[in-house]
């Protein structure tokens, strides 16, 4: 009998395959191609406390083995959230952890309080996206302001706390270790590093915003080698994300230190990523004979 | 709607003209699924290359689809080259379709808003005028309409019909409608829309923008539109799933 289950701050997943955040809406969309209960947990948009309309268009572009998006964070608040997206997912038995987003402390703050009744079972603090002017990212920069935030949240939050970080720093390891002295009980990482793409016959930004965020295959190295450095770093569990497509992808996150995973862009072009990551993780582990997936997390030193 | 993922086949691959080819695929289930007006995600087989291309559907029958679509990067040359029997890696049926209504019509197509437009000719059952907009002489598709109604041509370089725009070829023929379906460049859909309401006439324009996930998810593909959105309650109607068709009048281009 195989065990595929993992803790996250004593939140019990079935398996350790999520969804990343912003490319899986809340699982309506993608419910037409996959079973959600089949997943560990469900990690919803960016939710923030009055709907956000988003950035100009075009909002993505292709590049090598990824992608840049610069979606800007479109969301409907936290009220249309509530009342909607969290009783869909209500019917599914997988966990639900809810991206929460803002432009000030006090917006981030008001979402967590508001989810705080609700029947969500993790929170993840998104201070790490690229793409809007205020907030997202400029929490995610200083090792203060990380801290700072993530006592302001932790203080507030009824759910265990994610913080998610992000990858456009110096050394991540700074801010991970400032995430947990301030509380967070799980550290979610890498959000997309921001880059950049030029049409050359429009002589023109491809994206409106002018640089994006990259994520898909091409991060992966970089988002491993992070996860990698963080776990060796902190004592919170991690969930490892970035350019994970397969359950290859997927184990080589798990033996650099991630108790968890999550899918993202290959959901764009594979629906049926996640549960094909799933699947593929319990092969892995009948033909490496190993019966409970915690024996995997972070063995390679 | 069910949407589906699946390994289809190519039937035959035909080039219409300098840049624009003519696929017809096989599926298990798509094209028991899609009407007129919806398109499919089409995807690479070079791993490089994640997103899939977004394409109309030209044509729909009871086991096959056809896509008329123009070479304009890797992605699609890389569909042009291939033959009959080759697999193909489709998703669709997508969006939401032209609604069919009974009334005098402008079927209008821009360059490679053209392919659209030939299904709904065959679906739409009254009166049709097809106004089509050519850069040149090349007419790919023009005889194949010609079963369904009048056809109008407008050439940029004027070598065929009326120099210049659809438009133009509307006044210069002295053709009326009640109702215009057009798809195209965006400042051809927004001259249409813009003369819909002079004249009091229902339009329907089909839209495109750089697409993602197709269904609805990533949010990357949104137009501004007049009414409060269903999915996030702004004003940003998703083209891959709350279009690809609009009211005209529901939008801002």
């Amino acid at each position: 009998m195989l065990n595929t289950s993992v803790n996250l701050a004593g939140v019990q997943l079935k398996n350790p395959v999520m969804t990343a955040s912003g490319t899986f809406g809340s699982g309506a969309e993608y419910s037409e191609f996959v079973d959600l209960n089949r997943l560990g947990a469900v990690v919803t948009k960016g939710v923030a406390n009055v709907p956000w309309p988003g950035n100009p268009t075009p909002r993505i572009a292709e590049t090598t083995g990824g992608m840049l998006n610069a979606i800007g964070l479109q969301n409907p608040g936290i009220d249309v959230f509530v009342k909607r997206d969290i009783p869909f997912l209500k019917q599914y038995d997988t966990k639900i952890i809810v991206n929460v987003c803002g432009k000030s402390t006090e917006d981030y703050l008001e979402v967590v309080e508001r989810l705080g009744d609700e029947p969500v079972d993790l929170l993840e603090i998104n201070i790490s996206c690229p793409n809007v002017k205020e907030g997202g990212i400029a929490f995610g920069q200083d090792p203060k302001a990380v801290e700072a935030i993530t006592k302001a949240v932790k203080a507030k939050a009824k759910q265990p706390i994610i913080m998610k970080l992000s990858p456009n720093v110096t050394d991540i390891t700074v801010m991970a270790k400032a995430a947990e002295a301030g509380g967070a009980d799980v550290l979610s990482l890498i959000n997309t590093l921001t880059g950049m793409k030029i049409d050359i016959q429009r002589q023109c930004f491809a994206i409106a915003n002018k640089t994006g965020g990259l994520s898909g295959p091409a991060v992966k190295p970089i988002a491993l080698r992070m996860v990698y450095q963080v776990a060796n770093a902190v004592s919170v569990p991690i969930i490892g994300m970035g350019g994970i497509a397969t359950p290859e992808d997927a184990i080589e996150f798990i033996l650099a230190g991630a108790t968890a995973v999550s899918v993202g862009t290959a959901n764009f072009y594979n629906p049926y990523a996640t549960i094909q990551v799933a699947e593929g993780i319990e092969d892995y582990m009948k033909q490496h004979n190993c019966e409970d997936i915690n024996q995997l997390i972070g063995i390679v030193k | 709607m069910a949407k589906y993922k699946e390994t289809a086949i190519v039937l035959s691959q035909e080039q219409l003209s300098e840049d624009i080819f003519s696929m017809w695929i096989q599926t298990s289930h798509i094209a028991k699924e899609a009407i007129c007006g919806q398109f499919v995600s089409i995807y690479t087989k070079d791993g490089a290359k994640l997103l899939p291309r977004p394409i109309s559907l030209c044509e729909i029958e009871a086991d096959r689809i056809r896509i008329v679509y123009r070479v304009v990067g890797a992605g699609t040359k890389e569909f042009s080259a291939y033959q009959a029997g080759d697999p193909i890696e489709i998703m669709g049926p997508l969006g939401n379709g032209f609604p069919l209504k009974e009334k005098k019509a402008f079927l209008i197509g821009g360059g490679i808003g053209i392919p659209p437009m030939l299904q709904l000719a065959k679906s739409l059952n009254c009166e049709k005028q097809m106004v089509l907009g050519y850069r040149d002489a090349q007419l790919f598709l023009k005889k194949e309409f010609e079963p369904y109604g009048t056809v109008y041509v407008a050439t940029e370089d004027g070598s065929v019909g009326t120099k210049g725009n659809v438009l133009d070829a509307i006044a210069a023929n002295q053709l009326d409608a009640d109702i215009i379906y057009a798809c195209g460049p965006t400042p051809m859909l927004r001259a249409l829309k813009q003369y819909a309401k002079e004249q009091g006439m229902e339009c329907y324009i089909s839209l495109e923008e750089k697409m993602a996930c197709g269904i609805g998810a990533c949010l990357a593909c949104v137009c501004k539109s007049k009414e409060v959105d269903e999915h996030t309650h702004v004003h940003n109607k998703r083209i891959c799933k709350d279009g690809p068709v609009f009211a005209a009048e529901e939008v801002e281009l």
